[in-house]
């Protein structure tokens, strides 16, 4: 009877996490604030294209306007295939080899003394610099671009995942062991959830390091996809449609990134879902 | 009381007392620091013992030992007549910092052990739910560990090892880091559990109150090295009112004897 009583009492502290976003200012709506901070950056790029800054500088409208005209006659879908290509190979072989040779890495010693040094000097190196090395051995296909991708990819996240991997809560693998885990078990139960928000942090890193990768592949290896239509429009003077094609990526950049994020919140981490 | 009773009832000559855990010769050293020198312990069956003394004792490393979490540097632990050296299904602990999975819910951290053991899903669930009932956490199985006091996160981690069906409970000061209020209470739920639950209980606590209040017998350990100075079996009728047991003049007069007893070791 008491038991139930006390649980009760504590109870009460649980409901502040709900009531947090039941209060009534519109200053208090995320959706709403971020629409006001978009807004409000349209406004002062169309104002500085008004002036204009430079001759070079289109206005916010002129670019959406020339970023109807591209969608409409298709050929951003056309450059878009093409960037997509390298981009998600490199991306998604970088994740899994990534956060792959960083686990092993953080479990095993030998690994750790055989990989990590490279991939601190990879990180630490001006790494565009490396892709005309890349072009040199690979030519100028898919493949040289697709490394190009993992280049730039691969170390932040390899050492976010090691970093992670290795600095895991000790007191919840002593709690695996006492309860007979086995050593898959505390890899794949323990270990891989208790670094799933830094492993995150570096596939989001890692992700944004790709999209700069690929594109530096299509400027400086084979002017294809949207590096080619960026230097296209550059070099015919087209300055809307230049960056029309540049705020495509960056949306496109950003929208993924916010989408890893939702699978991570989603998939790995359910607790941190309400807070 | 009741089971040596038992035991004596069939056989006319007087049984040898029925020790679950047997700790022989237990030594453990860390760098040039001796932790502990010499233990030799016997854990009754179904009862409380607590093992009790300052800071620096080893009363922690040896329940360890006895875990199979710590190698021991000499002696043997055997558990039911057989020695051990690593975690076994007839043990299970309780921890200090309650190592509880954040990213799980209560139901799941609870059925954790089931769960490695390759409980199937349905089965652990409905063991789980009732060991969570049984410590007074009934209706918080979705929660997540943030969301609990730490009262109530300890009483996950004692459903956790409760769920597994141990023989023996270890537990490493496990109301150390939960506030004063809630571990009167929890110290009663224990009181009340153990009456429950026939299971062989060894604690680990720097109180000397909450050994008195909860132990059938206090292994009292003398520090650097740590060795065992006295065993005491207070006497507490712990049947009635469990708030009564903080008046009993036998209560006071253990905590008063133990606290003499320890004195010497605190500068």
């Amino acid at each position: 009877m008491a038991v139930s009583i006390r649980t009760d009492g504590e109870a009460g502290g649980l409901a502040s996490p709900s009531t947090r976003s039941a209060t009534g200012a519109p200053w208090d709506q995320p959706i709403l604030l971020r629409l006001v901070s978009i807004a409000l950056f349209a406004g002062i790029w169309e104002v500085a294209g008004r002036i204009p800054v430079s001759f070079a500088f289109p206005t916010f409208s002129d670019t959406i306007v020339a970023f109807v005209g591209l969608l409409a006659d298709g050929s951003l879908a056309t450059a878009y295939l093409s960037t997509l290509q390298p981009l998600v190979l490199g991306v998604v072989l970088s994740a899994f080899l990534g956060v792959g040779l960083g686990t092993i890495c953080g479990l095993w010693r030998t690994g750790e003394w055989l990989v990590i040094p490279v991939f601190i000097v990879l990180q630490a190196a001006p790494v565009a610099a490396f892709i005309p090395m890349v072009t040199f051995v690979y030519g100028i296909g898919m493949t040289a671009k697709t490394l190009a991708v993992m280049i730039l990819a691969l170390p932040v996240i390899v050492l976010n995942t090691y970093k992670a991997v290795r600095n895991v809560n000790e007191s919840l693998l002593v709690m695996c062991r006492s309860f007979l885990g086995t050593r898959w078990q505390t890899v794949a139960k323990i270990i891989l959830p208790d670094a799933s928000p830094v492993i995150f942090a570096g596939l989001r890193l890692g992700v944004a390091a790709g999209f700069v990768g690929v594109v530096l592949a299509e400027l400086l290896i084979t002017p294809t996809g949207i590096g080619d239509l960026i230097t296209f429009h550059r070099s015919r003077a087209d300055y809307a449609e230049m960056y029309a094609t540049i705020a495509s990526i960056i949306a496109l950049s950003t929208l993924t990134l916010v989408f890893l994020q939702w699978v991570e919140v989603r998939v790995f981490r359910p607790e941190s879902r309400g807070a | 009381m009741g089971a040596t009773a038992l035991r004596n009832g069939p056989s006319p000559v007087p049984a040898p007392i029925d020790s679950i855990v047997e700790v022989r010769g237990i030594s453990k050293t860390y760098g040039n620091v001796e932790a502990l020198r010499g233990i030799d312990l016997d854990f009754p069956r179904g009862k409380l013992t607590s093992l009790l003394g300052p800071s620096g004792c080893g009363k922690t490393t040896l329940l360890k030992i006895i875990a199979g979490l710590i190698r021991a540097d000499g002696g043997t632990v055997a558990i039911n007549g057989k020695h051990v050296t690593a975690p076994g299904p007839e043990r299970a602990f309780v921890f200090q910092d309650f190592a509880l999975m954040p990213w799980a819910t209560v139901m799941r951290n609870v059925a954790f052990g089931l769960e490695l053991r390759g409980t199937n899903k349905a089965e652990r669930e409905e063991i789980a739910r009732r060991y969570i009932a049984e410590v007074g956490l009934a209706g918080f199985e979705d929660k997540y560990p943030h969301q609990l006091s730490g009262g109530m996160r300890q009483r996950v981690g004692l459903a956790r090892a409760l769920s597994v069906d141990a023989d023996v409970l270890l537990l490493d000061e496990p109301f150390s880091a939960v506030d004063e209020q809630n571990r009167r209470k929890f110290q009663e739920d224990l009181i009340r559990l153990r009456t429950n639950q026939n299971k062989t209980f060894i604690f680990v606590t720097h109180s000397i109150e909450e050994a008195v209040y909860i132990s059938d017998r206090i292994v009292l350990l003398s520090p650097r090295p740590g060795r065992v100075s006295q065993i005491i079996e207070p006497e507490i009728d712990r049947s009635g009112d469990p708030e009564r047991i903080h008046r009993d003049r036998h209560y006071l007069d253990t905590v008063e004897e133990i606290w003499q007893g320890l004195k010497q070791y605190v500068e």
